[in-house]
């Protein structure tokens, strides 16, 4: 029973109180919540403190979220292959509608949408995609002190104005792209 | 011994991404269109969830698991940065639908293609440190 309610995916009602339990667990370690501190991190440790002051950090501070997000990598493989029932997504219908607009239909029994992840699907555009997104995420991310961890749900939960302000960017960005640039693109 | 506690809550942190879903790019293209209260749910309850913790530690003043208090510090009281940065992010965001967690998560998990992402991101968080200072903050 225990174990059926596991291998199923979690509610939102579970899932959001225990990533605020990760927080908490960093929180009473001394440390904070936020992963995106980790791309300035091994930018310093492949030596971009030579080209910017920005990168002139103590690699050894930050070493525990690096433990941590290869932590996160060893969990994400554990979940999928063995916590897993099926690896499919429950996503609404209207969802499913508008993805097969898109061409893009492995929702039925993939996690992630095998038509712009797959290896073998890799061409120059779905490659594009993948570094443009990366480049504004790392950008983005810095620009704006923080990403989902350490604005979304460190900030908003610490009441910092900063971080409603980065929230409402990451969704004036999001829905920007998905409902004016996608269409152009795809 | 607190090597080993972060890595641990490391691998809670990926099981949790993965179980919830929230690491599964059809979450956020879902999230994006309003049409299903999952991912919403999971970020309220995260938040609700942390102000009441935050709130309780404020409060009774507990202190931390190595018996210090904890520090809030808070985040320099600007706008621009936050809205033209978070814009930026959240463009990469529901582009790949995956944030910085989800990324090493969604590596380890065997979505390998997922590492043309990661070294993106470190190399726009390289372009930023590069001309930081001609940015507004």
């Amino acid at each position: 029973m225990i174990m059926e309610s596991i291998l199923n995916p979690w509610p939102w009602y579970i899932s959001g109180p225990l990533i605020s339990m990760i927080m908490f667990l960093l929180i009473f370690n001394g440390k904070t919540f936020g992963v995106s501190s980790n791309l300035r991190t091994i930018c310093s440790v492949c030596g971009a403190n030579k080209f910017s002051k920005f990168f002139d950090i103590k690699v050894k501070d930050h070493l525990w979220n690096i433990i941590f997000i290869l932590g996160a990598s060893l969990g994400g493989f554990l979940g999928l292959k063995y916590l897993s029932k099926n690896s499919y997504v429950e996503i609404s219908e209207n969802t499913k509608s508008t993805l097969r607009l898109y061409e893009i239909d492995s929702f039925d029994s993939n996690y992630m949408p095998l038509e712009l992840f797959a290896i073998e699907n890799l061409d120059l555009n779905n490659i594009t995609m993948l570094i443009a997104g990366g480049l504004l995420i790392g950008f983005g991310t810095r620009y704006a002190g923080g990403c989902t961890s350490g604005h979304a749900i460190t900030g908003l939960s610490q009441l910092q104005l900063g971080s409603l302000v980065s929230v409402i960017g990451f969704f004036v960005g999001g829905l920007l792209m998905i409902h004016l640039i996608f269409p152009i693109l795809f | 011994m607190r090597k080993l506690y972060f890595f641990l809550v490391g691998i809670a942190f990926g099981i949790i991404m993965i179980k919830s879903e929230a690491a599964s790019w059809f979450r956020i293209f879902e999230m994006f269109y309003f049409q299903s209260f999952h991912m919403y749910g999971i970020i309220g309850s995260a938040i609700i969830t942390g102000v009441i913790g935050n709130q309780l530690i404020k409060i009774f003043k507990i202190k931390d698991f190595n018996n210090n208090s904890i520090q809030y510090p808070n985040k320099d009281n600007t706008f621009k940065r936050y809205i033209i940065g978070g814009s930026i992010f959240g463009l990469g965001w529901a582009l790949v639908g995956a944030c910085p967690g989800p990324m090493f998560v969604l590596f380890g998990a065997g979505f390998y293609s997922v590492i043309i992402i990661i070294i993106s991101a470190v190399l726009g968080t390289f372009l930023y440190g590069l001309i930081q200072n001609k940015l507004p903050h």
